[in-house]
């Protein structure tokens, strides 16, 4: 498993929050770049992004404290604003790519993966396995016991969050922002048909990978406690 | 590209998928399909595939008839009895003009059309429909079917054919994510019944068009002809499509009030009154062929006055007693529709009607406790309890006076129904059937 990036500020933006899950990065948003520090990996962070639009001074401070260490997170990626360009001048050093907010998905996906692609690293995993399950991030393809499951492009995005994220509970409404964003005619059932129609496509002797926690929503795997 | 077309080209890469076949549906409901190959996919899904609409029915106009087929890549799904050696897909589509603007013949749009106007107030439409069709031994064109259940047909007892046709069929389902309720062996020989479990409209329609190919290419692959025709046996039930509709906001259903006796919002109540109100101006839509009004006679559970009621199957709109605690679970079953119909259309209509009520506050009329086929007329007349149109002539003069049907299907597609199925009706009447050599030709 690889490391995680970490991401300014926190709570970070939504959408991209859904760009990096959608593009099976794992990551963790910091508030500060003390927090970050305490919180980091130990083999240090895969990477930055720093969204300076909201509060710029403390976009930049972030920046200069992940930079300015013995040993500096990198690549960091700046998401900005079109008029804050002009504070790209004598910055050079604090990032090694940037993107326009609001940023297009795709964009944001295709500069990650260079950077990613240049430092050698990468903290997008190409395969996630749980027990029987396998899903291959690169081609989309996921297997159950070696069995190639038929999935619809949105059974594939709520299986692959679901499994990068095994033994948490997710309510409805996160999934539906997280997965879905909320351009869907379903609303908030959505979530419900689709689990129905994986465990469906998982077949009865894995269809309890995910199970319905009463009341709140559903939990991929088993409990963290064991339940 | 869109993340979700790079998701249809990889897969479709990787599982060797040798065609895709783009679906769409006719006017009156009969899914169409043209095939490519994966290199012309990528095509397709970033500028649709052009062909002439005027072979489709409802399509045709008369200046230009070239229209385009655009992929919706989120219905995307192998085929379950494809050659495994030689995969094949299909990808529902949505008709669009040349400039890319929305094609008024496609009902696909319609329904896409109501649902956006439901969103606005924030109400996801979610459907739930109950399918019943025959299975009969093939026959000659024109004769009369003959049910497996009687037939000699087979060496294995006949139950066991269309049990396991049952089965397989569920079993193709469920690989399509069509997930199935219930299904069982209906009061009539040879007719059986599968419920589907609730989805948004939208999916529910596709899902429709896809029950129906699969449940006849199932049959077909053991020689059995199933079908949806209403009526197809005399003196007994014919087949319908209950349809089971609710409103949410987010996660909560709008139908339910905890504190109502009936446990009905008044989002729900008015949401009937419109069902109620219009049921006459859209039974055309929802009940398209002559032969779905011999259906819509007393004595076979079919519903022929427009009332509601809870336990009481003679009302065309049921209230289903959801079990306690299972408030999701409120909803309403409207009963008139058969699985002749359009579902695009038909579902845009049980909408339409539904909102127009709570938009304009319709009042709820009382329950229909007694069972109304044992009522005289002047009683129902006195309880101020229409009835259904008896025919598609009835229907289709109800309908042609409808401002909400003309609104929600738009100018193309009413006309155009119109046209054809006066035509449908002419042609009908001019039949001298066995009914009246049997009747007339001694005794006149």
């Amino acid at each position: 498993m690889m490391e995680p990036i970490v991401v300014f500020p926190d709570p970070p933006l939504p959408e991209l929050a859904r760009t990096l899950d959608l593009g099976g990065y794992a990551w963790k948003a910091a508030p500060s770049a003390d927090v970050a520090a305490r919180l980091e990996p130990a083999n240090g962070w895969a990477g930055a992004i720093v969204v300076a639009d909201g509060d710029p001074e403390a976009a930049w401070a972030f920046c200069r404290a992940v930079r300015k260490r013995d040993m500096p997170v990198a690549p960091l990626m700046l998401l900005m604003s079109g008029a804050q360009l002009a504070d790209l001048e004598l910055r050079d050093d604090l990032f090694d790519d940037f993107c326009l907010n609001p940023f297009h998905p795709r964009e944001l996906e295709a500069r990650l993966r260079h950077q990613f692609w240049r430092v050698g690293g990468g903290a997008r995993p190409d395969l996630v396995e749980y027990g029987p399950l396998s899903l291959n991030l690169e081609t989309y393809q996921a297997t159950i016991a070696g069995r190639p499951l038929d999935l619809t492009y949105m059974e594939y995005e709520l299986l692959k969050f679901l499994a990068q994220h095994p033994g948490k509970v997710f309510t409805r409404e996160m999934l539906l922002s997280r997965v879905w964003g909320y351009e869907y005619y379903g609303g908030a059932r959505t979530v419900d048909v689709h689990v129905r129609r994986l465990r469906a496509k998982l077949g009865e002797e894995h269809a309890a990978l995910i199970s319905t926690v009463r009341s709140v929503g559903y939990r991929f795997g088993q409990s963290r406690w064991g339940g | 590209m869109e993340r979700h077309q790079d998701y249809v080209m990889r897969t479709v890469e990787e599982r060797g998928v040798r065609l895709v076949r783009l679906w769409f549906t006719d006017v009156l409901g009969q899914l169409k399909s043209f095939a490519i190959s994966p290199a012309e996919l990528e095509n397709a899904l970033e500028e649709g595939m052009s062909f002439d609409g005027s072979s489709i029915d409802g399509f045709s106009r008369v200046q230009e008839s070239d229209v385009l087929a655009v992929p919706d890549p989120n219905t995307f799904e192998l085929l379950p009895w494809a050659d495994p050696k030689a995969p094949e897909a299909r990808v529902f589509c949505d008709i669009a003009n040349l400039d890319g603007s929305p094609f008024d013949g496609d009902p696909r749009y319609v329904l896409r059309r109501n649902l956006d106007r439901a969103r606005e107030r924030q109400f996801s439409f979610y459907v739930a429909p109950d399918l019943e069709f025959f299975y009969f031994a093939p026959g000659a064109k024109g004769q009369a079917p003959v049910p497996l259940d009687e037939g000699s047909f087979f060496d294995l007892t006949t139950n066991d054919v269309s049990g396991s046709l049952r089965k397989q069929t569920i079993r193709a389902l469920e690989t399509l994510g069509i997930p199935v309720e219930y299904s069982f062996h209906e009061d009539s020989p040879s007719q059986h019944e599968i419920d589907l479990t609730h989805t948004d409209a939208l999916t529910m329609a596709d899902s429709v068009m896809t029950f129906r190919l699969v449940v006849k290419e199932v049959a077909a692959s053991e020689g059995v002809h199933a079908t949806f025709m209403p009526k197809p046996l005399e003196g007994v039930q014919g087949s319908g499509m209950h349809t089971h509709v609710s409103l949410f906001r987010g996660e909560e259903n709008a139908f339910f009030d905890p504190e109502d006796p009936y446990n009905l919002s008044i989002v729900a109540k008015r949401f009937m009154a419109g069902l109620l109100h219009h049921a006459a101006e859209i039974t055309a839509i929802t009940n398209q062929t002559v032969n779905s009004y011999k259906r819509l006679v007393p004595g076979f559970e079919a519903p022929i006055h427009i009332s509601w009621a809870r336990n009481n199957r003679s009302g065309l709109v049921r209230v289903p007693i959801a079990k306690r605690g299972h408030a999701n679970a409120t909803r309403l079953e409207y009963r008139s529709p058969d699985p002749a119909c359009n579902p695009y259309l038909a579902f845009a209509l049980m909408l339409a009607a539904g909102l127009k009520g709570i938009e304009e506050g319709y009042d709820l009329p009382p329950e229909a406790e007694a069972n109304l086929f044992e009522l005289t007329d002047e009683e129902l007349a006195k309880l101020g309890i229409d009835q259904l149109p008896q025919s598609l002539s009835d229907a289709l003069r109800v309908m042609e006076r409808s401002e909400l049907v003309v609104d929600t299907l738009g100018e193309h597609i009413f006309e155009w129904f119109l046209r054809n199925k006066r035509s449908e009706w002419r042609s009908y009447k001019t039949q001298v059937t066995p009914f009246e050599y049997d009747r007339y030709l001694r005794s006149l």
